[in-house]
């Protein structure tokens, strides 16, 4: 199983990427799927991404400049600011969906798990399994909901006769279990925009991810849905690290531990949640925070 | 601009467009009505009995015993007129001079005329020729036989009231007068209204003009070889071109650094579809044949290399845009499940991407189907037998397209095969319709099963 997480399915672009033995047979462990993992863990959290002097630039443009932060484990992480403020950049840093824009590049250190994400070892395909990623808007593919939650598991390498069990477990983990058991062999084009939404966040889940990133999962859906989406974050806290990038600063408010805010590529300021929105200690977030630009 | 003068602009769009529109599907109907009308001709027409001799005896197809019966009538209603001719010869035999010279030969032209109608005459020994075993097989040539027998061309030329002779015409006289006062004379009056009984016409659907081989360089039979040698040249090509065009197009789109050589690459894709067509076939001809000699001569697998090379831009070109169209969210989707490159593009982008690259791949079949040029120098022969699958790599092969062409410039007795051509026309347009339809079919049911 650790080579079916860790290596590449592609075979010979994976380079060997050594684990941490808290995540070995991470694939198989269930105490992990349970939560067990908080169970004893009375102790601080520790920090699951590490971001030090961190760059990105496109061509000349520098879009995150020298952001320095630590993203505790099992917790909510919000990043907030205004449009173009590099919050969403650098998230997909986090998983190197910038590989895809060919101007991309970076400086500095974001570390994963005691790992240089943008190391030459480091197999983005292979951390991209560790790090699951729902869209702002939702992107299922034109398949059937079973195949749309198992596409991850299937690049796994999972057996066939574990899939539906997987699936299910996916499925009910965001809550849509239920609205879809009946018509898993329908297209997920024709669930609603919510469901959709929720059905990316059980597709992401199904890879078992250590880190979910979402970029600002809620902006395409309506009160309701967003509702719910909100709610199911509440539920994965603690099995998992989010990372949620959301323009709402009411939604940062309501699911995060730990909010940053970001103003055109500087992190400005980073701490629990509740302080950042009672005491800013800069006078740029409190401006933001109170409406005054953004 | 005027409000009035932006609504008149939009109505003359609107009727240009409803006229282009109407112009084009009334020159389709004038083209294809009679095409249809005429190549249906090929399929259902009213047999003769010598058609159904001919089926029994060269595709062992048939009621034995009722043709059998049917032509002991049949020989019955034509002794007659052998017993009559036989007699006008002894006639003629005894005669003395002009007369004997003229009506021997008006007589062995009557023979002749005889045979084309009923086929050679009892006792007399069987031609080589096969066109020349049978009488006529479709009604409509049986009658235009008679009509042959029963008149004669002659031309006047009339004379002016001064003297000076005027044009010439040609008028139809009966040939009954030539042999007026022989036995033959009754004849004539006899063949008119026994013809039937004589060919004994019947309404036919004959399908096997599609599954039956030729014989004699199409005078009887099918054209079988055609339909099959026009299949595998299509379905070769598109063998060759679609898994080359489909990976050329991921390249184009998803792999190549977009910079000046792509675009240059692309620049040549479109150059290379403004080709004529027949220097693809000089070009297949002088590379597969005669370079790297895939095959001694004409084959089916270089004239089907030779169509795909034609055809690859079209396949290159509609790909690409269709995996352009794919919503670039789906790639990221993939990703961040963690497919690498190669398995994102087979599982999402080219599923996505299937109705598109399909509606090239439509488009660029019937072309192959119908090109003509490409094959006459590396694939196609005038007449030949079907191929089994395996000889498609050594042998040429005829096929529609060349075949048409072919028939009605080289055939030797062209204006006694026009149904065959008219066949082949009609066969032809409705095989690249039915692979369209499998194509479009297929096509409708990916898109419905990607939209949900």
């Amino acid at each position: 199983m650790q080579t079916a997480t860790l290596n590449s399915p592609s075979g010979p672009e994976s380079a060997p990427v050594v684990a941490p033995p808290g995540v070995q047979n991470r694939a198989v462990d269930p105490v992990r799927l349970e939560g067990g993992r908080q169970a004893g863990a009375p102790s601080p959290p520790r920090n699951h991404v590490t971001a030090e002097n961190f760059s990105v630039f496109y061509g000349d443009h520098e879009a995150v400049r020298k952001v320095s932060l630590a993203i505790p484990e099992a917790k909510v992480t919000a990043i907030i600011g205004p449009s173009g403020c590099g919050k969403s950049t650098f998230l997909r840093a986090i998983n190197r969906m910038n590989d895809l824009i060919p101007s991309c590049r970076t400086e500095g250190q974001l570390v994963f798990d005691g790992q240089h994400i943008y190391s030459r070892q480091i197999d983005a395909v292979a951390l991209r399994q560790r790090i699951g990623m729902v869209f702002q808007k939702p992107n299922p593919f034109p398949k059937s909901i079973f195949d749309n939650i198992a596409y991850g598991p299937r690049l796994q390498g999972r057996r066939k006769s574990e899939l539906p069990d997987v699936v299910e477990e996916s499925l009910t983990k965001a809550a849509l279990w239920s609205e879809v058991k009946d018509r898993l062999d329908q297209n997920a084009l024709g669930l609603s925009g919510g469901q959709q939404q929720r059905l990316c966040l059980a597709r992401a889940l199904a890879v078992n991810p250590e880190i979910l990133l979402m970029d600002e999962p809620t902006s395409a859906l309506d009160p309701r849905s967003t509702a719910h989406i909100e709610d199911l974050i509440a539920s994965l806290r603690g099995s998992y690290t989010i990372i949620i990038v959301t323009h709402n600063m009411q939604q940062a408010a309501r699911v995060s531990d730990r909010t940053a805010f970001m103003y055109e590529g500087d992190l400005v300021e980073f701490g629990p949640t509740s302080k950042l929105f009672t005491k800013p200690k800069q006078k740029q977030t409190e401006d933001y925070i109170t409406g005054r630009f953004g | 601009m005027q409000l009035s003068t932006r609504k008149v602009l939009d109505r003359a769009f609107s009727l240009i467009g409803i006229l282009a529109i109407g112009a084009m599907a009334l020159a389709l109907i004038v083209i294809l009505a009679p095409i249809f009308k005429r190549g249906l001709g090929a399929y259902v027409f009213r047999a003769t009995i010598e058609h159904r001799r001919l089926l029994l005896e060269h595709y062992n197809r048939g009621n034995r015993a009722g043709v059998e019966s049917e032509l002991a009538q049949v020989r019955l209603a034509r002794q007659p007129v052998y017993d009559a001719a036989a007699k006008c010869r002894q006639e003629i035999a005894a005669m003395r001079g002009r007369q004997k010279r003229t009506l021997t030969k008006e007589l062995r032209d009557f023979d002749a005329k005889l045979a084309r109608l009923l086929g050679p005459a009892p006792g007399q020994p069987t031609p080589v020729l096969m066109r020349l075993q049978y009488g006529c097989s479709r009604w409509d040539q049986a009658q235009e036989a008679l009509h042959d027998i029963l008149k004669m061309e002659k031309w006047e030329y009339p004379v002016a009231a001064d003297g000076t002779p005027l044009e010439g015409y040609k008028v139809f006289a009966p040939r009954r007068e030539v042999f007026a006062g022989t036995s033959l004379e009754p004849v004539f009056e006899y063949l008119e209204t026994h013809a039937k009984e004589m060919l004994r016409p019947r309404a036919t659907f004959y399908w096997g003009f599609l599954t039956d081989e030729s014989k004699d360089a199409h005078f009887f039979g099918g054209i079988w070889p055609e339909v099959l040698g026009t299949f595998y040249l299509t379905l070769g090509a598109m063998m060759f071109a679609i898994p080359i065009g489909v990976v050329s197009a991921v390249y184009l789109v998803e792999y190549g650094r977009q910079g000046r050589l792509i675009s240059l690459i692309r620049t040549c894709i479109s150059t290379l579809a403004g080709v004529p067509s027949i220097v693809f076939g000089l070009f297949g001809l002088a590379f597969f044949i005669n370079t790297l000699r895939l095959s001694d001569s004409k084959s089916v697998l270089v004239g089907s290399l030779t169509l795909s090379l034609l055809i690859l831009p079209t396949v290159i070109r509609a790909s690409e845009e269709a995996l352009r169209a794919v919503p670039r969210t789906y790639k990221e989707a993939a990703l961040s499940l963690g497919a690498g490159k190669w398995r994102t593009i087979l599982t999402v982008l080219l599923p996505a991407a299937m109705p598109g690259i399909i509606t090239g791949i439509i488009i660029s079949m019937g072309r192959a189907a119908g090109e003509t040029a490409p094959i006459i120098f590396t694939a196609a022969v005038s007449v030949g037998q079907p191929l089994k699958l395996l000889e498609v790599f050594s042998e040429p092969t005829p096929a529609l397209s060349w075949n048409i062409y072919n028939l009605c410039t080289e055939h030797e007795a062209v204006d006694r095969i026009r149904h065959v051509q008219y066949g082949m026309v009609l066969t032809l347009v409705l095989l690249v319709l039915v692979l369209n339809a499998a194509a479009i079919l297929l096509r409708a049911r990916i898109a419905k099963k990607l939209k949900g």
